[in-house]
């Protein structure tokens, strides 16, 4: 089974985020990257298809030169190639199709993507990468098991969880339930020296359209103080949150 | 040329976020000087959306739409938006929605803007104002394809009345079998409670309470309020609490009128997941929480004995106003 994981090159989930340039650009100051939280399950998961059941893992990113760092990280923790589109990825269409050129031309049986990335919260690449190369889809997906050409899969829906029956190819939006938490790995010294040695192939991308632009920024309001209630006057938050928030 | 908006049912029922999305087309159409038509599918009783703006609602009855469906339910969105020469598509934030969003974007091959906060800016560009990391910041983003998707987060533009009668009709689209090739075996869902997406109201809780044992009193909170439940990262890693109400930045993200948060201390990646909730209230021992910074509302004190009062105020509070 050839798998190939979707890996985005995110702020580290405590950091402060800032813009620069006329609030236009991302402030990268002072800012540490990491594998996106959503890709990082689907990648452990991947691993344990590598080792439980036999199946190579590239991994692939849309980015720039800054992005390889977290792929080399990709590949410390078990990857076994690496590929970056070279293109900036501002757009989720846009990247979706640099990877369904990544799918179409590597003959990949099982694609993993996180659900959405945590910075730009577009939640639209592994749809269209499963429409664009033709594959059945399954998003918020917290299991999957594969037998030969079978997958049943288990996504997170509103209030609860399905469960399907499907086939490969297969595209998976992943997240939190794919695997533990506690089941992520930390690269280890050998796993950090071989990734030097692995392969880390840079593209040029395919031609397409940017079908929506972020053209600026802004931070939400700063908040007034907090109205502190007494313990012992809950009637007082009541009133309130009736006569003043409005919300009871 | 209509604006068209999908507006989900379940079991037959149409959600609050259909009435939502529905006017939000409304004042899309308004900006553009056109009409709304609404895709329903099996949803039973469909004139009320007539109260929320939509002019023609095409209904959809179809068995092979039983089980929600990425595939199937985006090519009945596509042959209606031929059928209605639409440019323009609006959807909820549900789970079902922003999974059928981008593989209708790639049939129709139009923009999506998902997690959109309000009517768009502009429609000449057509600029919409969306959340971006994590409800951490707003991005402004021109959508520049012809045919334009729009998902708007739940509660952020709220119901408007747009009084009038929508004209129905049926619609049968064509369901070719290639698009059933993801087939739903068992569906495990809680039924008769409040879901976090659903929900006008969350009531969560960290792990301030101490072990699973002490959730009564939450869930009794959420029961008076017509709340959903939810709880911090570290409540779910332990067991106490199920995955799916984890909230934050790798959890599911909150937009509720009111969200309580009890017991739970304000890490940055639990603020970032609720930030978009309009009303905050923290219930904490300890006053340096960072919870405090970002709340409108606090109370510094023991769980344990604020929430029970809490229960009975409100129970009160609520047989005094029904």
């Amino acid at each position: 089974m050839k798998i190939l994981v979707c890996i985005s090159h995110v702020p580290d989930t405590t950091s402060k985020i800032n813009f620069t340039e006329g609030d236009t650009k991302f402030d990268t100051n002072g800012v540490q990257f990491v594998i996106n939280p959503n890709d990082e399950f689907g990648l452990t998961r991947a691993m344990w298809f590598k080792e439980k059941q036999g199946a190579s893992v590239d991994v692939v990113n849309v980015g720039g030169a800054e992005t390889e760092p977290t792929l080399r990280k990709a590949l410390a923790i078990g990857a076994d190639k690496a590929i970056r589109v070279n293109a900036a990825a501002t757009d989720g269409f846009f990247v979706a199709k640099q990877l369904a050129a990544v799918v179409k031309d590597g003959g990949y049986d099982l694609v993993i993507a996180g659900r959405e990335s945590i910075d730009y919260n577009g939640g639209m690449v592994p749809g269209m990468l499963a429409e664009l190369t033709g594959a059945n889809f399954v998003n918020t997906c917290i299991g999957l098991e594969i037998d030969g050409t079978s997958a049943t899969a288990v996504r997170e829906i509103d209030g609860g969880k399905e469960t399907s029956k499907t086939s490969l190819p297969l595209v998976i939006g992943g997240q939190k339930g794919l695997v533990e938490e506690t089941d992520l790995r930390i690269p280890n010294m050998r796993g950090i020296m071989m990734a030097r040695k692995k392969p880390l192939n840079v593209i040029d991308p395919v031609d397409a359209a940017k079908e929506t632009t972020a053209v600026k920024f802004e931070k939400p309001a700063p908040r007034g103080a907090v109205k502190l209630v007494d313990a012992g006057n809950i009637d007082e938050l009541i009133n309130l949150l009736h006569n003043e928030a409005k919300v009871i | 040329m209509s604006v068209l908006v999908y507006t989900e049912s379940d079991q037959g029922k149409l959600k609050k976020a259909a009435f939502e999305v529905a006017s939000y087309a409304k004042e899309v159409a308004n900006q553009l000087g056109t009409t709304v038509t609404a895709v329903t599918i099996n949803a039973d009783n469909t004139a009320e959306l007539g109260n929320y703006g939509v002019d023609k609602i095409l209904n959809v009855s179809a068995d092979a739409l039983k089980d929600f469906n990425a595939k199937a339910y985006a090519s009945t969105l596509h042959q209606a938006a031929a059928k209605e020469d639409t440019n323009v598509v609006i959807i909820s934030s549900s789970a079902d929605s922003k999974t059928l969003a981008p593989i209708l974007a790639v049939n129709l091959n139009a923009g999506y803007a998902s997690n959109v906060v309000a009517a768009p800016s502009s429609t000449s560009p057509f600029t919409v104002k969306r959340t971006a990391f994590t409800n951490k910041a707003f991005n402004m983003t021109e959508i520049n394809s012809d045919v334009k998707i729009i998902g708007v987060s739940n509660n952020a533009f709220g119901l408007v009345e747009n009084e009038g009668a929508a004209a129905a009709e049926a619609f049968s689209p064509n369901l070719d079998d290639s698009l059933f090739g993801v087939k739903v075996d068992s569906v495990d869902k809680v039924t008769g409670k409040v879901t976090i997406a659903d929900a006008d109201v969350v009531v969560s809780a960290g792990r301030g309470l101490k072990g699973p044992e002490n959730w009564g009193m939450v869930e009794e909170l959420a029961d008076v309020l017509g709340a959903a439940t939810a709880c911090s990262k570290p409540v779910s890693d332990l067991g106490w609490r199920p995955h799916g109400e984890h909230v934050g930045q790798t959890g599911k993200p909150v937009a509720s009128n009111l969200y309580i948060a009890i017991g739970i201390s304000g890490a940055i990646q639990h603020l970032a997941g609720i930030n978009a909730s309009k009303v905050k209230v923290v219930i904490n021992t300890d006053p340096e929480a960072p919870f405090f910074k970002a709340a409108d509302y606090g109370v510094v004190g023991d769980a344990f004995e604020v929430v029970p009062q809490l229960i009975e105020k409100l129970k009160e509070f609520k047989a005094n106003n029904a």
